[in-house]
Parts: C-alpha cells; sequence; structure tokens
C-alpha cells in the first residue's frame, strides 16, 4: 500500500514546530522552578506527537532522537527519574536539534550529523544514569503550589463532655482562622432509644478554607487532641489546579475545533482582491462626477454605501493577516536565558502588549532587528551582576519588550536598565571617524552616531555583538518596512530603543496632490495639515535653503517638483504648501495643488521595476493612472541635516 | 447578666492579675485561695467556669477539679487548669481527673480572656 503521505507534511511541520514551541517553554518553566504533573504532561505529550508523526511519515532521525526523548519524558513523568539543570540543558539542546531536523525534512536544508548525534549522545548519557534529582510529578512538601486550606476529621471520644469541652465550641473556635465547611458524619449514631446524651457519637469532615499555619489548626484541638481522632491534611493550589486544568483541556480542545488553517497564499490574493475592488470603487466614483445630477445623487449614495462595505470587508481581510507581536516575542525567553547563560549576566525578561498585533508579513521582517537589540542590550547595555550591586542595582537586570498601538502605528519598544549609552565615548568616537560632529550637539543627535556603519564604541568585539554592523541594519530593516527607530537614553538607567512601524503595508490613506505635472500621493499618515502660504512667510537662508513660516516654527520648504525631477516652470508668491512629519522630523512640501484624499492601495515599485528614491511604492488611481507615492521620511533624510534634539 | 468565674491560686498577685482581666472583660469574678474554700464557694454559688492553679496547700487544684466533677451542678463546667509546666503528666493527670484543658503560666491576658470567652460563649 503505498499511500501518499506528502500532502500531510506540512501539517505535520507545523504542529511539530507548536510542538517543541510547547515543549520548550514547558522546560524553561521547569527549569525556573515551576512543577506539577500536569507541566511535564504537555512536555511529555507534545514529545510524543512529534515522535509518531515522525515515524509515520518516515523522518527517521527524528523518530530516533525524540524516541530517546519520549522515554526520558516518561520516566520522568512516572516520578521513576527527578530533573536537574543540566537535564533540562540537554533537552532543551535536543529542542533545538529537532528544530534543525525539521528544517531539513522540510526545506532541505540539512542539519549538521554532528550536532544531532551529539544531541542523542547526551539524551542517552542521562538515560544511562541512575535516576536522581527531585520527582518532578510528585507534588512534594515545599514544592507544592501555595497552602489553601485544610482537610480536617475530627472524631471525639465518647467521653468528651464529661470533661466540659464541647465540640462546637472546638468548631467555632476553627472558624476563627477562616471560612469552615462543616460535614458531620452520623454513623455512629445510635437509635434514639439507644442515645446517651452524655456520650459523644459525633464524628465530623472539615474544611478549613483558609491558608492557616498547622500549629495553628492543631491548636485549637490541643485540650482534646489525646482523646480523639484528629487527622489534618493540607490542601494545596497543585491539586486545584491540576482538576482545572483537565478540565479546561476539555473547552480548549472544542476551541480549537473552531479555526482553520489557511495558506498564507491564499490570505495575498484576498487582500489583493480587495485592493483591485478599492481601484474600482474609486473608479465608479470618479466617473460619477460627469453625471446628470439627479441621478448623481443616487450614484453618491450607492458609491458611498460600497464605500462603506469595502472598508468593511477591507478591514476583516487586513484583519486576517493580523497576528499577536506575541509570535515574535515568545521566542525571546529562551533566548535570554541563552545569552544570560553564555555572558555571565543575570537577566529577567518582562514582556507587555504581547497580544498587540500587527501584519504578519512584518511579523517575520521585525524578528531579526528584535533579536539583535535585546543582544545589544544583553551585552553591552546590562552590567555584570557584582557591578549592578555595587552601583546599587538589583543584581538582576530587566530587559523589557513593549508592543502597543499608538495612532495608525505599532509601537515596539526594547528596553533594559542597564548603564545606558555613554555621550562622551559615542561623541570620542564619532570625531575618530571624522563624522561631522555639531556644536553642543542633543542627546538624539548623539545617540544618532550609532546608525552610522561599522560604529561600534564596544570595549571588545564580542562573539554575539560589537562588530558594528548591527545598528544601521536593524535601522535600515526598519526604514525598508516604512517604520523608524529611536533612541532613549539615561547614564546608569538604562536604555530604550523605540520602533515605530505602520500596522499594514497594504493599504493606506493618502492625499494625492499634483507637483511638477505629476500626479504624487503622500501618506495620510504623515500628513499634517496642508496651507496656503503667504508671501511674506517664506523665507530664504543662505546655505540652507528656504523656510516657511508656520504658526511660531520655521519649517524647511521643499518643492515636491523639484524633488521629484520636475522643477516648476515658475515660482508661485503663495504656494500651496503640506506640512508632513517624517522620521521624526517636520518639513513643508509646496505642491501646485490638492487634489483629494483617498485610499490607496500600495503596490511594490521595486517587484514591478526598481528602487527609487524618495518614493515609496505607487498606486492606481481611479482614472487609471499610476501615481508614485512619496517617501516622506526618506526626503526629510536626503535634504535635511540630522534634527537637534 | 455576666458570666461568673471562680479563680483558685494560693497565690494572691496571681489571684489579682486574672481577676482584674476577668473583670475588666465583664465577667464576674469570686476569688479563692485554696482548695477547700473553692469547693465550699462552689457549693453555694453557681458558677459558668472554674479557673484554678495546680499547686496549692489544703487542696491542690486537680483534687479540686475531681471534687467539682462530683457536684451535679460542675458535671460539664469548664474547669480549667492553670499549670507552670509544660509537663504531659499534670496535664493527663488533670485530664483524668476531669480537667476541660489548660493554660500555660506566665499567659497574656488578652490570651486569658479569650479563652474564657470560647468555653463561656
Amino acid at each position: 500500500m503505498n499511500i501518499d503521505l506528502q500532502r500531510f507534511h506540512a501539517t505535520y511541520f507545523e504542529e511539530s514546530r507548536e510542538g517543541l514551541d510547547e515543549m520548550e517553554s514547558g522546560l524553561l518553566a521547569l527549569e525556573a522552578g515551576e512543577r506539577g504533573a500536569e507541566l511535564i504532561d504537555s512536555i511529555f505529550r507534545a514529545a510524543h506527537s512529534i515522535k509518531g508523526g515522525a515515524a509515520t511519515f518516515g523522518f527517521s532521525a527524528m523518530a530516533e532522537l525524540t524516541h530517546v526523548l519520549e522515554t526520558l519524558l516518561d520516566q520522568v513523568r512516572s516520578g521513576d527519574r527527578g530533573i536537574d539543570a543540566a537535564g533540562v540543558d540537554a533537552l532543551l539542546g535536543s529542542v533545538d536539534v529537532l528544530r534543525a531536523l525539521l528544517d531539513e525534512a522540510e526545506h532541505q536544508q540539512p542539519a549538521d550529523p554532528s550536532r544531532v548525534r551529539a544531541a542523542a549522545e547526551r539524551l542517552q548519557a542521562l538515560l544511562g544514569e541512575a535516576a536522581t534529582g527531585a520527582p518532578v510529578a510528585a507534588a512534594g512538601p515545599g514544592q507544592d503550589g501555595e497552602l489553601l486550606g485544610w482537610r480536617i476529621a475530627f472524631q471525639p471520644e465518647p467521653g468528651l463532655f464529661m470533661s466540659g469541652n464541647d465540640p462546637l465550641r472546638i468548631l467555632r473556635e476553627l472558624e476563627e482562622l477562616g471560612p469552615l465547611r462543616v460535614q458531620p458524619d452520623l454513623d455512629a449514631l445510635p437509635s434514639f432509644e439507644a442515645l446517651d446524651p452524655l456520650q459523644s457519637a459525633l464524628a465530623w469532615s472539615l474544611e478549613l478554607q483558609a491558608p492557616a499555619e498547622r500549629s495553628a489548626v492543631e491548636g485549637v484541638f490541643a485540650w482534646v487532641e489525646d482523646v480523639s481522632r484528629i487527622e489534618l491534611e493540607p490542601i494545596h493550589r497543585q491539586r486545584e489546579q491540576e482538576t482545572a486544568a483537565t478540565a479546561s483541556a476539555g473547552p480548549a480542545r472544542e476551541a480549537g475545533e473552531g479555526s482553520i488553517r489557511v495558506g498564507v497564499e491564499k490570505v495575498d490574493t484576498l487582500v489583493n482582491l480587495v485592493g483591485e475592488l478599492v481601484v474600482t470603487r474609486s473608479m465608479l466614483q470618479q466617473l460619477g462626477a460627469g453625471i446628470d445630477p439627479a441621478l448623481a445623487e443616487r450614484m453618491d449614495a450607492a458609491l458611498e454605501q460600497l464605500g462603506r462595505n469595502t472598508r468593511d470587508l477591507q478591514d476583516a481581510v487586513m484583519g486576517i493577516r493580523m497576528l499577536p507581536v506575541d509570535a515574535v516575542f515568545r521566542r525571546f525567553p529562551r533566548l535570554v536565558r541563552d545569552l544570560s547563560g553564555k555572558l555571565g549576566k543575570l537577566v529577567r525578561l518582562q514582556v507587555r502588549g504581547e497580544s498587540t498585533e500587527l501584519d504578519k508579513g512584518l511579523i517575520e521582517k521585525i524578528a531579526d532587528p528584535l533579536v539583535h537589540l535585546v543582544r545589544n542590550a544583553i551585552d553591552h547595555g546590562l552590567e555584570d551582576p557584582a557591578s549592578r550591586s555595587e552601583a546599587g542595582k538589583d543584581p538582576t537586570g530587566t530587559i523589557t519588550l513593549d508592543a502597543s498601538h499608538q495612532g495608525g502605528h505599532i509601537v515596539i519598544e526594547v528596553g533594559d536598565d542597564g548603564r545606558g549609552l555613554d555621550r562622551e565615548r559615542i561623541l570620542a568616537k564619532a570625531r575618530e571617524r571624522g563624522l561631522e560632529v555639531p556644536e553642543d550637539p542633543g542627546d538624539a543627535q548623539v545617540w544618532d552616531f550609532i546608525f552610522h556603519p561599522g560604529f561600534s564604541t564596544a570595549g571588545a568585539v564580542t562573539d554575539l555583538s560589537g562588530r558594528g554592523v548591527g545598528m544601521d541594519v536593524v535601522r535600515s530593516n526598519i526604514r525598508q518596512l516604512g517604520g523608524n527607530v529611536e533612541l532613549a537614553s539615561r547614564a546608569g538607567e538604562g536604555t530604550r530603543v523605540v520602533i515605530r512601524l505602520p500596522l499594514t503595508l497594504a493599504i493606506m490613506d493618502g492625499m494625492t496632490v499634483s507637483a511638477g505635472g505629476e500626479t504624487l500621493v503622500l501618506p495620510l499618515a504623515n500628513v499634517r495639515e496642508a496651507l496656503q502660504a503667504q508671501p511674506g512667510d517664506i523665507s530664504t537662508v543662505k546655505g540652507q535653503g528656504r523656510l516657511l513660516k508656520v504658526r511660531d516654527a520655521y519649517l524647511p520648504l521643499l518643492s515636491l517638483g523639484d524633488a521629484c525631477g520636475n522643477p516648476a516652470s515658475g515660482r508661485s508668491e503663495a504656494p500651496v504648501a503640506v506640512v508632513v512629519e517624517g522620521d521624526g522630523r517636520c518639513l513643508a512640501v509646496e505642491v501646485d495643488a490638492l487634489l483629494g484624499q483617498q485610499q490607496i492601495v500600495v503596490k511594490s515599485l521595486e517587484r514591478h521595476y526598481r528602487h527609487v528614491d524618495g518614493i515609496s511604492g505607487a498606486t492606481i488611481l481611479g482614472d487609471g493612472r499610476v501615481a508614485l507615492i512619496v517617501d516622506v521620511g526618506g526626503l526629510a533624510r536626503t535634504h535635511l541635516l540630522p534634527a537637534a534634539a | 447578666m455576666s458570666a461568673r468565674i471562680l479563680v483558685v491560686d494560693d497565690s494572691t498577685s496571681m489571684r489579682q492579675m486574672v481577676s482584674f482581666a476577668l473583670t475588666s472583660a465583664g465577667y464576674d469574678v469570686e476569688e479563692a485561695e485554696d482548695g477547700v474554700v473553692a469547693l465550699d464557694h462552689a457549693r453555694k454559688s453557681r458558677y459558668d467556669a472554674v479557673i484554678t492553679d495546680v499547686n496549692m496547700p489544703n487542696m491542690d487544684g486537680i483534687t479540686l477539679i475531681r471534687e467539682l466533677r462530683q457536684l451535679p451542678d460542675y458535671k460539664f463546667t469548664p474547669l480549667l487548669m492553670l499549670t507552670t509546666e509544660s509537663g504531659a503528666d499534670r496535664k493527663s493527670d488533670g485530664r483524668a481527673a476531669g480537667a476541660t484543658g489548660w493554660l500555660v503560666k506566665p499567659f497574656d491576658p488578652d490570651q486569658l480572656v479569650a479563652t474564657v470567652r470560647r468555653v463561656t460563649g
């Protein structure tokens, strides 16, 4: 029988990757001291599924490795083996190797066979060792979750009353410690005729729902303990969680049935189609302009309706591509753990806003820059534990990853509470490299030097960073995505890298303008205001070009026509200017006329032609013509000096 | 009507301290300096609880407790021993005699009041 199993491979690879992620976070939790049957079970289950699929689909290397893994985990699960730091390390190492093997199976990127062998050997060695380490699955004393209460069985001797003691009094005293659930046990109660009122024939099952000290509970029974049966059993959170976990595993599985996996190409096709719809709507709108008014009114209403529907459809489709940024953030606990170990630093990772969503395309592209920034933060930002203690800081440094929506952007911050950027050192290095240093530079101008190619003030080039190829690549990567990077820092307190990205690359609101005979689009996200300049507002400063007075500020004035290589035939005295902001700076662009505002579908110029400086893309207007989208950030950079802070 | 407590101790200062604590808490207190006097009081009046020291002349606390338990009115009355030793023998002797429980000296007056409240409540 030769069923073609290949069609199932894609799903298997995806499931296995998810399983490996689960194994990894489970192992990291184990390493951090968490315990519990549910935790080790989830790690085991992940390994077990991967093994099953590997064997079925004939990926023998994976099958062999996961088999050893599963055997080991099974022993831990049944309590026959404990797990220690070396064990967790070996298991994490094999997770890495499995990822490499998955890549080999899926993308034909061969995994290093010596690595595979080494991982297998490590696991075998662990298996060969006698079981050591503290048991993981059993909830041992002191390893449990917090104390929640006590289960108490109380059966006084029949002659209790004769000593003037009263079980009710004892129960009331117990209740002073916390909420008490009482269940009387009437088994020993004789029939009424046989009842001796002077004898106690009752027993109680009690549940004290408060984390009282054992001694406090025992103290309540102090007078009667020698003559009564008293059994105490602590109730720990662990057990509660297990029942809760198994309870929620049920519904969770059902929830899983409510989603389906969709290939990215299908979603992209949808996005394109919606984009075309937007263009078609614009075309209709334009045609509608030239119709007899009575008809035009009804046409307008219909078009408005179409507009709303298209907008909703668009939002929904774009929403499909949006994923929580956690998709990127979740790889960092492992990274931080490995790096801190290698670099001898104590690091704690804080993640906020992981459910903030951004476009899938952006997620993949933001990963590398973020990894580089986190490496930098740990390597250069954070001091070693001794220095931190000396400085009165917590020896464990904190790296923060924070994502949030602000305006039409997503803002991702990488922060550390380390030593901060060293202004003087940066300036010295800048001068040393012959870079132009302005007089009395503001902080922002100083930090800007870090983004220069090859710039690094790291004392020693470590294996991971310090070669100086990092920050400029980070910035150009982010700019390519239509975003920007900024640094903020305080000496001795830490540094923050702030990345701003557009929510999506595919569709944007734009202001259409004409300049130099061409129709151009200014992204509305960059537009601050449009105005008609008065003759007296424009001044020319030697060496700086023209300036436009806007309320109290003077902004550089650029002719868009000039910038696009289409100088206007004559200079207007009172030109139309649009104030835009790009790359953190404001400037004014002079245009011939404002044409309108509309939603545009961004088409990549690179894909269809090639990259052009100052242009970030193109779009098709309602009348079928092509309009170029101005790269406002790029314009700001090429035509202006670095801004003073 | 407030609960009536019989306090038995040969040490005057101890008696006074216990009395004061209980009276401040609203109890009616009668004092006796040994078991004989205490028994006499107990026969004449009904008390809601008895607190007695162990080591006393004429009749010690444990004997007192045994005697009290013979009286029909004191079959189920809380009888508490004041003991300095945490030694188990005295406590078990007391229990065998019918003591309800004990308070270990030195004790916190508030604790005393709380305990009395519990047994008379």
